[in-house]
């Protein structure tokens, strides 16, 4: 027989091998060579931690009183992690953008970092949990007890066992657990002892399950045959509780905090979930494979008095395996431990950040810019919460009278921390959902669980009187506490779940359908139920306030300087700055929110940082931006803007055109005006000349002749003008066809010269030297022509030097010609210069015979040519210069 | 969550429309193992008195019960296996933005 002092011996030794694995594992954590520490394997091992002593003793117990109704709490959370792409997916996909540290800290963060709703969530989870971690003490107490047979000399006072568990349990949990405040509140070590063991756990039961199957009872048909043959061997599931247990596990699964801690701030990669999806229901499935089994040979073999909770040790004690004893101890004592640690480590970081330190921090004037080590006070903060829930666990396990079946307690428990539920998947899911609805709807859950669950759990007559079971709250009928409104005959696990989870959704509901949020609310709702759309992070501060140095300070404080002084010299070198103070960017304090969160919470640190930055942290444009109804109507408004713009640009254009047209009709008055004009004068005089002839009789043959050439001469002018007017029509309309011909530049200028009258002329001498390369043009020549002889006449007309001359000269660079009439008559005025190309320009007409069209109609000529004309004064003259295009002269070579 | 997205293509190439049949059958699996699990509520149970069928033999039901659980963690393993083939498990719109 093994006494209990060889097994403290054994038990002590294994916790000095749990805490050299987990140093281990720290120390390649820190050297980097950690990635085998974040595998997928011990990510689904982690979770093992769902399977605790209540696992490990209490299903056999469980199996040994109701059959299979044990195998629902396996269930539920095999069918969550099989559904692991409708809500865990998100979970931890939002756990991770939010660096949630806690259950606590999640729901808080999605209603709008709200601190009060973390203190109420706490508070819950600490009450939630406590029977689980009596149940814990229980069940290593019993196994104890098992060891100190009776008429032993070391049979030990049970009360006493159970204080002492809890102290080394306590003991060992500050030390694993709270040696460092780690910036992202992962446990590297906490994290690797617990694979290891899960494994021993899950081994420990697995050689209980075959040396009963093929060592006592000789294989798997005699195993089938014994299990009909037992107490147990029909069907005898309630059928409510079967369906009820399932959901109520799978509820639990997903809300209680030590899993929330092991599946989301542990996690270190999104696939691994994947992973775990088949990897832990096969891990579940395998815990449970053996416990019929075992209960079956337990019921059979021994005593009926036995404690069917035991029968995982008292088994192999009882056919003489002292060994497989030991390894089943060890199994169930891993099983608690591991519980214990990681639940009171995720309830400690919840009362240290959610509690704790925002009412040390508000007791302190100077608020977040104290100096000092705030690291300190958080680190005392969560190994006094662990010690203190450890001590609740105690005291609860001294109330209940320590009598109670495993099972029943840790069911207690579950529908407990159900009652997150609404609050989180309504938070992830429902963007309505709002703070009050979630405060209320946990208030409600949680008293309806007390009052329910909790305290008939200690039995009438310890907390509530007999009188309240049979009667009601002050004689209430429908206030019973296993019989609410009345409805009795429902098992009243079933009871306390259904009416505290409908309760608490109806009026989570409800309240947040005639609530509203706050814009932090709105903002983070979207966020988390949004989470695949928005990989982003929410925009909030308004950076200017802050100053780099205060941040520094703060940040030292509760990440530690070296820490700090990294992560402030590593976004200063991203920023481009040297030294270690980088600009207070909006990123930058949302990183640093983020980074302080992992520490100590996200309403603790949203409060410190609005602290030292100050003011509103949401802007209306983040609100905009990340609403999607929103972001539709900013969409709408831009489509808007933008076709507004467009619109004004249309208008704009629309007005140059009217302009453009207004100025031509303005053109046309005056040009039309400008022909009549011209037009009239001729007309008038034949008119005059031709009625004196015809109603004077007695006119001389001279006045006849001189008469009648007057009119003969006003037609010929009205008929160049006219002649001139449809030339410049058909050019500007560009009906003009050209005749392209060969010919030398020479010879089209002395032609025009010839044409104009030249040197035959009274007072103008033209000189034009030919040039004898004989430069060859292919374009319209006598349009060209036309042009010169207009030029030349010009010069003719206006030309007022004694000594009038004309020069006609040829230049020629760079491939291009230029013909140049140079002449010595007065420049023509500065302002006029403008004008003198336009339709009925004349310029000191002097006898008023030139309609002003043939400027005009030279340019149109070269225009339709490709070429050009313009003015250039001259010291004394003017030069009109004739651009030949460069085709056409390129052309002549 | 599903296929409704902006301008969709209206046929997938083969690999992709395989890869999301896969992930449907992924989303459904859960529902599978609830309704398979569900089940034994309708089996006669030794609380139902007399005059009711034979209660279902606890073998027979502990058999059913881990057959169904050894059938979802392989069909879990085996949609694991294969998507993972298939570039792991996406989103519609991380599909659509990775061009699987």
């Amino acid at each position: 027989m093994i006494s209990v002092n060889q097994l403290v011996g054994v038990s002590l030794a294994y916790v000095a091998f749990l805490f050299a694995i987990a140093f281990f594992a720290e120390r390649a954590s820190m050297r980097g060579k950690g990635s085998w520490l974040r595998s997928p394997l011990v990510y689904t091992l982690s979770l093992s931690i769902y399977c605790t002593a209540w696992t490990f003793y209490g299903a056999v117990g469980y199996a040994a009183r109701s059959g299979m109704e044990f195998v629902t709490i396996y269930l539920g959370p095999s069918l969550v992690m099989i559904g692991w792409w409708w809500v865990l997916r998100k979970l931890v996909r939002i756990g991770r953008a939010q660096r949630a540290t806690s259950v606590a800290d999640l729901i808080s963060a999605r209603y709008g970092k709200s601190n009060l709703l973390a203190i109420v969530v706490t508070v819950m989870a600490v009450v939630g949990v406590t029977p689980y971690i009596a149940l814990q003490l229980q069940s290593v107490t019993l196994s104890l007890s098992i060891f100190s047979g009776p008429g032993q000399d070391d049979g030990l006072n049970q009360a006493n066992a159970a204080f002492w568990v809890a102290f080394g349990l306590a003991l060992f949990t500050v030390l694993f657990g709270t040696r460092n405040l780690n910036a992202n509140e992962r446990h590297d070590g906490v994290v690797i002892a617990i694979a290891v063991e899960a494994v021993v756990k899950l081994v420990a039961l697995l050689a209980v399950g075959v040396f009963v199957v093929w060592g006592i009872a000789g294989g798997i048909g005699q195993m089938m045959e014994r299990i009909d043959a037992s107490p147990i061997g029909e069907w005898n599931m309630d059928r409510s509780r079967w369906v009820a247990l399932t959901a109520l596990s799978a509820a639990a699964f997903l809300a209680l905090p030590r899993m929330f801690q092991v599946m989301v701030v542990e996690n270190e990669d999104e696939r691994h979930l994947q992973i775990a999806s088949w990897a832990f229901p096969l891990y579940l499935m395998l815990m449970s494979l053996f416990v019929v089994p075992i209960a079956v040979v337990g019921l059979d073999i021994m005593p009926s008095g036995a404690n069917p909770d035991l029968f995982v040790l008292t088994v192999p004690l009882a056919e003489g395996q002292g060994g497989l004893a030991i390894l089943s101890f060890l199994g169930g004592f891993s099983s608690a431990t591991s519980m214990v640690i990681v639940a009171t480590l995720a309830l400690s970081t919840m009362v240290s950040n959610h509690v704790v330190m925002p009412v040390w921090l508000s007791a302190r004037a100077e608020g977040a810019q104290v100096s000092g080590d705030v690291r300190n006070v958080v680190i005392l903060a969560r190994r006094a919460s662990i010690l203190m829930i450890i001590f609740f666990g105690y005291v609860y396990y001294r109330l209940s009278g320590g009598g109670a079946a495993l099972a029943a307690i840790g069911l207690i428990s579950f529908v407990g921390v159900a009652q997150f539920l609404p609050a989180m998947l309504g938070g992830i899911f429902w963007r309505g959902a709002t703070r009050w609805g979630a405060l209320a709807g946990l208030v409600v859950g949680f008293a309806v669980w007390v009052f329910c669950s909790l305290l008939p759990s200690f039995g009438p007559d310890a907390v509530l009187s007999a009188s309240v079971f049979d009667s009601g709250i002050a004689g209430v009928g429908w206030l019973r506490p296993q019989a609410l409104f009345g409805i009795e005959g429902v098992d009243p696990t079933v009871h306390a779940m259904v009416w505290s989870l409908t309760l608490n959704v109806v009026v989570f509901v409800a309240v947040s359908l005639v609530t509203f949020p706050t814009p932090l609310e709105r903002l983070q709702g979207a966020q988390f139920v949004n989470v695949f759309d928005h990989s982003t992070q929410a925009r909030g501060w308004d950076a200017a306030l802050a100053t780099s140095e205060d941040l520094m300070i703060m940040t030292q404080r509760i990440l530690g300087p070296a820490d700090a002084l990294s992560l402030f010299r590593t976004e200063a070198q991203r920023q481009g700055l040297r030294g270690h103070l980088p600009e207070p960017t909006q990123g930058f304090l949302q990183t640093l929110e983020r980074e302080l969160a992992g520490s100590v919470g996200s309403a603790t640190a949203h409060a410190m940082i609005s602290q030292l930055v100050g003011g509103a942290s949401v802007s209306v444009e983040d609100l905009m931006a990340v609403a999607d109804e929103s972001a539709q109507i900013l969409e709408y408004s831009n489509r808007l803007e933008a076709k507004s713009v467009e619109l004004s640009r249309t208008a704009r254009q629309l007005r140059e055109a009217n302009d453009k047209l207004t100025a031509l009709s303005v053109q046309k008055d005056a040009f039309l005006g400008q022909i009549s004009h011209e037009l009239r004068t001729p007309m008038t005089s034949i008119r005059s000349f031709s009625e004196i002839l015809r109603d004077t009789d007695e006119l001389n043959q001279a006045d006849k002749t001189k008469y009648a050439s007057i009119i003969h001469k006003e037609t010929i002018r009205l008929t160049r003008l006219l002649d001139d007017l449809l030339d410049l029509s058909v050019l500007e309309n560009g009906q003009v066809s050209l005749n392209l011909d060969r010919g030398t530049l020479d010879d089209v200028i002395v032609q025009a010269v010839l044409s104009a009258g030249g040197d035959r002329s009274n007072h103008l001498q033209v000189r034009h030297v030919p040039i004898e390369t004989g430069l060859q043009l292919v374009t319209d020549l006598d349009r060209l022509r036309q042009v010169f002889i207009n030029l030349i006449t010009n010069a003719q007309k206006y030309c007022d030097a004694d000594q009038a001359v004309l020069d006609i000269a040829v230049l020629e660079h760079g491939g291009r010609v230029q013909v140049v009439f140079e002449d010595n008559g007065t420049p023509i005025p500065t302002e006029a210069r403008g004008l003198i190309f336009e339709k009925f320009a004349r310029i000191n007409d002097k006898d008023g015979s030139g309609a002003g069209l043939g400027l005009a109609i030279c340019r149109e000529i070269m225009a339709r040519l490709g070429g050009d004309i313009t003015y250039e004064p001259r010291a004394a003259g003017n030069a009109f210069v004739v651009h030949l295009p460069k085709q056409v002269a390129l052309a002549a070579q | 969550m599903s296929d409704q997205v902006p301008n969709p293509t209206l046929f997938l190439e083969k690999r992709s429309y395989r890869r999301r049949r896969m992930m449907d059958a992924l989303r459904l699996l859960p529902i599978v193992g609830v309704l398979l699990w569900l089940f034994p509520v309708f089996w006669p149970s030794v609380h139902d008195g007399a005059g009711a069928p034979e209660p279902v033999a606890m073998s027979g039901a502990v058999t059913y019960v881990f057959m169904v659980w050894g059938g979802l963690i392989l069909a879990g393993l085996a949609l694991w296996w294969a998507l993972e083939g298939r570039g792991g498990v996406t989103d519609v719109k991380e599909t659509l933005e990775r061009g699987l």
